[in-house]
């Protein structure tokens, strides 16, 4: 179904974090943009769709003036809003946001660190936009900071803190079908697999709690109304995001899943853990019968590497591109 | 080192099994020093407070520490000849990640989708192909002060047993020169030195301190003796007894050795007088 393409390489290796891969198609640029976090930089690399050029370009995590700060970082992700895209990066200091090509940087919060250092470690994680304005941040606290961003220019400012999770924060997700009916904006998942379910405004609304098995959610997308949740455990659970209702439980792979991805054109999911498999998935929903059907659609192994990002390169899920940690490439995949 | 290091890490099953392989680590130690009652205390010690700080950790939590060692250990490759022998590391000095074998305790078997209705009944089960041959999992070690820890990680890779090894590696017969290198054999005789300085608290029964084997394997050396004791061939190669044992008289003369400079120093220090670098460089302008 898929065949390697030639991969693009990087200019270090990928760390082993989860969903450490994002990608963002400009296609009147005929261009798509890659990230990949190596410690304490991100690697972007900007690839022409005839695969003839690629361009590269390194971020720090770094505070504004203070010259030799560095930290760890965690995240990054590219967000897109109708009126602007940001590139959001998130370490163990605070929260970055660039342009998205990396040029410059727009905005930094820094995280509140506590006096007295503490065992607990203290770092963001969980980048995703939601809606037509707000970029929203999740903490090792388990709070999820939402920042409403102007359609240019940098007087972003922090408009709510929500406090629901009680353990850090692994990832976020919103709507991504581009359907206005959907009644859930955003997804949120933690360390212990809490999975909170939101509806963005002024003030954002919890409107579902789904409680985990003290098993790490490491990745969470929502589609159609439908939470997909992955696991430490290796297993994909599809919830309706607004009523909790468990739709479908796949015993998907046999380590630590690490990144999920769902195509919103097709339908079409990845998945990727240490086992160093990626999986490709189709899930139909029956809005009539309320139902949720899984087909296992394909298989890809990266030999001998723990993959750490997935994600597809377009809506329609014609081509992905996985990292694996300790790699120095991107290695893609595409349709035959 | 660090190779075996993130060797352990990397392929750690569950990121809780950290603590398992710290634990075979502890008991290796524990072994090592049962002889001396102070090192057996303190190492019963820390394995205590290990306990009390780790256990309550979350799966969650283990995996942050296990991707933040990792970090410290990325882009190293460095081929190590005891892993390529056993097939853990290829050519290429990245591991080998199996996709077959037991799945982690706690981790399902993969190949199943299960699909429910709104009622949460189950309605339909099928299976797809995983593309590697996944068994159930082995029982859980034991996260107690003294248990099986089950998990092969973490013990001496040395001794072993690894069924899946063909054959041992045999050195070519070739008659190889055989005037000693005299460089090597005063290495060794240093390397003997230094080993010979710690003492044990209490006369071992079972050896006069320890052997340290550079080359081959425990298993080799006595397929080796079994060879050549039998008259069936010329050994492959000479072996060098070195006694490591302290030398009593030796030792002394250097601990007098170390106190005369001791007492030097001290006779310098004139009490009362500031003994600062200017009056030091003034006595020295006298003298001239």
């Amino acid at each position: 179904m898929y065949h390697r393409e030639k991969s693009i390489q990087i200019k270090n290796s990928a760390s082993s974090l989860y969903n450490n891969l994002s990608v963002q198609r400009i296609a009147p640029r005929r261009l798509t943009y890659f990230t990949v976090v190596h410690a304490n930089v991100v690697n972007m690399v900007s690839a022409s769709w005839d695969g003839l050029n690629y361009s590269h370009r390194q971020l720090q995590s770094k505070e504004p003036n203070v010259a030799t700060s560095t930290s760890l970082i965690m995240q990054a992700a590219f967000c897109v809003l109708p009126s602007r895209d940001l590139l959001v990066v998130t370490s163990q200091k605070g929260i970055q946001m660039y342009e998205s090509d990396g040029s410059i940087m727009v905005y930094w919060h820094a995280l509140d660190t506590p006096e007295t250092p503490t065992a607990q470690a203290v770092f963001a994680r969980g980048i995703s936009a939601v809606w037509q304005n707000y970029i929203c941040v999740g903490v090792s606290s388990g709070s999820i900071l939402v920042f409403d961003i102007p359609t240019k220019g940098s007087n972003i400012t922090l408009s709510e803190v929500l406090e629901e999770h009680k353990d850090p924060i692994t990832d976020l997700a919103s709507e991504c079908s581009g359907s206005q009916e959907c009644i859930a904006d955003l997804v949120s998942a933690d360390d212990v697999g809490n999975i909170c379910v939101w509806k963005s405004g002024e003030e954002f609304q919890l409107l579902n709690k789904i409680s985990g098995f003290d098993m790490t959610c490491s990745s969470v997308k929502l589609w159609k109304g439908t939470v997909v949740a992955g696991y430490g455990t290796g297993q994909i659970r599809i919830y309706e995001a607004v009523t909790g209702i468990l739709h479908a439980e796949i015993n998907a792979h046999a380590r630590w899943i690490y990144s999920l991805d769902i195509a919103p054109f097709s339908g079409l999911l990845l998945s990727a853990a240490e086992d160093s498999l990626v999986r490709v998935w189709h899930l139909t929903l029956t809005p009539e019968t309320n139902s949720v059907e899984v087909a296992h659609l394909h298989n890809e192994c990266v030999t001998d590497t723990q993959i750490c990002g997935a994600k597809f390169c377009d809506g329609d899920g014609y081509a992905f591109a996985v990292t694996g940690y300790d790699l120095s490439e991107i290695i893609r995949y595409t349709q035959t | 080192m660090i190779m075996a290091f993130k060797y352990q890490v990397f392929l750690c099953p569950r990121p809780k099994d950290l603590l398992l392989i710290s634990y075979n680590h502890i008991d290796t130690i524990r072994e090592l020093v049962k002889e001396t009652p102070v090192a057996l205390n303190q190492v019963e010690e820390a394995h205590r407070k290990i306990i009390e700080v780790y256990t309550s950790l979350s799966e969650g939590e283990f995996q942050l520490l296990r991707q933040t060692l990792l970090i410290f250990l990325q882009d190293s490759h460095i081929r190590v000849s005891l892993f390529m022998k056993n097939k853990v590391q290829n050519p290429n000095g990245r591991f080998v990640l199996s996709t077959s074998g037991p799945v982690p305790h706690g981790i399902e078997v993969p190949g199943l989708i299960r699909m429910f209705d709104d009622k949460g009944k189950e309605v339909t089960r099928s299976e797809f192909p995983t593309g590697g041959s996944y068994t159930s999992p082995i029982r859980e070690g034991s996260f107690e002060l003294h248990g099986d820890r089950v998990i092969r990680l973490g013990l001496n890779m040395y001794t072993v047993n690894h069924p899946e090894e063909t054959h041992t590696s045999k050195a070519a017969p070739v008659k190889a020169d055989d005037t000693p290198n005299l460089l090597a054999k005063e290495e060794l005789n240093q390397l003997a030195r230094l080993m010979g300085s710690m003492k044990s608290e209490s006369t071992p029964k079972s050896e006069p301190g320890f052997r340290i084997n550079l080359f081959t394997t425990d298993e080799e050396e006595e397929e080796e003796e079994a060879r050549t004791a039998g008259g069936a061939g010329e050994p492959l190669f000479g072996v060098i007894n070195i006694q490591a044992m302290q030398d009593e008289q030796f030792a002394t003369q250097l601990a007098q050795i170390a106190g005369q400079f001791a007492d030097e120093g001290e006779q310098s220090d004139n009490p009362g007088s500031s003994s600062n670098k200017g009056d030091d460089l003034l006595d020295m302008m006298d003298q001239l």
